[in-house]
């Protein structure tokens, strides 16, 4: 089945693009060196992580150009890995045997 | 009745692709978004097991080697984008070009990404013990990168199977465009286990 969008070439604002993950990325290295807590080390890289990742899907990935599907997109991984988030704290809680064995 | 009415008849019949996105890119979307899961549970795992570990070793001591494979996989997606564009343009010689050039950019990652897991192991570092703390560091370090690897391998054997087929006419662009899909990913991962797994263990 031959596909149904459109692509347009958009090679200057893909450069843009991967300069600024570029960027972004030197920022976490420059972040690593940096004298800050290992809790704060930890938010901002991920803050910058979920940006460059973000660029990356929305125009490498062309989600942008999908509105239907970007929101499937985001919805269900967020709430699949959400829910995770709960497993895991569950988890721990399982392993220390609380609040049956205690 | 004729071919061309039974066409009419059935075409009513044919649902309407999901978000209209052809079924095979909406298979590759699906696959992204579960595999997604399988890389965030690991992280997840992982910072779990580091936060709750006092002695968690810091043996990365320098970021060039790191630095290098992050600009080389961040860049083969600009280059996967160039063989789509080519693709799309139909010149066949240019998109197996950027496409080949790609596979090369992901196997320069893994040759480095190996080389730097020997440096390690001849450190003494094992899946389950390690000259600097505890020994569940191996083990994450080892199954995060490891997956990562794996899927790089398997992107640049796709990527060249894609390119041939492609050039031999096999395959059209639309096989291109889901091939990067899954190679943006790739990268798309390596940008959470690059901060995670390498910048947070860094010795000062």
């Amino acid at each position: 089945m031959a596909m149904t969008e459109e692509h347009k070439s958009n090679t200057g604002k893909d450069v843009v693009v991967y300069l600024c993950i570029l960027a972004i990325a030197g920022i976490q290295f420059v972040i690593a060196y940096s004298n800050i807590t290992a809790g704060q080390m930890l938010t901002r890289m991920l803050f910058l992580a979920t940006i460059e990742a973000a660029l990356a899907v929305l125009f490498f990935m062309h989600l942008a150009d999908n509105r239907g599907l970007k929101w499937f997109v985001v919805i269900f991984t967020v709430s699949v890995i959400l829910g995770m988030q709960y497993g895991w704290t569950d988890s721990f809680r399982l392993l220390d045997g609380a609040p049956w064995a205690k | 009745m004729s071919h061309a009415d039974t066409m009419t008849g059935h075409s009513g019949l044919m649902e309407k692709p999901a978000f209209s996105v052809p079924a095979k890119k909406m298979a590759m979307w699906l696959f992204i978004i579960a595999d997604s899961a399988t890389f965030a549970a690991c992280l997840v795992a992982y910072g779990f097991i580091r936060n709750a570990t006092p002695n968690w070793p810091r043996p990365f001591h320098s970021i060039t080697n790191v630095a290098i494979m992050t600009f080389i996989l961040v860049t083969s997606s600009l280059t996967m984008l160039l063989a789509i564009d080519a693709a799309r343009k139909a010149d066949k010689a240019a998109a197996f070009r950027w496409i080949m050039i790609t596979a090369a950019g992901g196997a320069v990652f893994a040759i480095l990404h190996i080389r730097e897991w020997m440096s390690l192991i001849g450190e003494g570092m094992t899946l389950f013990k390690n000259p600097w703390g505890t020994g569940l560091f191996g083990s994450a370090f080892f199954s995060i990168t490891g997956l990562h690897l794996l899927h790089v391998t398997c992107g640049i054997v796709a990527l060249v199977v894609v390119g041939l087929r492609y050039q031999g006419g096999r395959y059209n662009a639309d096989d291109v465009e889901i091939t990067g899909l899954y190679w943006h990913f790739v990268d798309l991962v390596w940008m959470f286990v690059v901060p995670l797994v390498y910048l947070l263990n860094l010795g000062h």
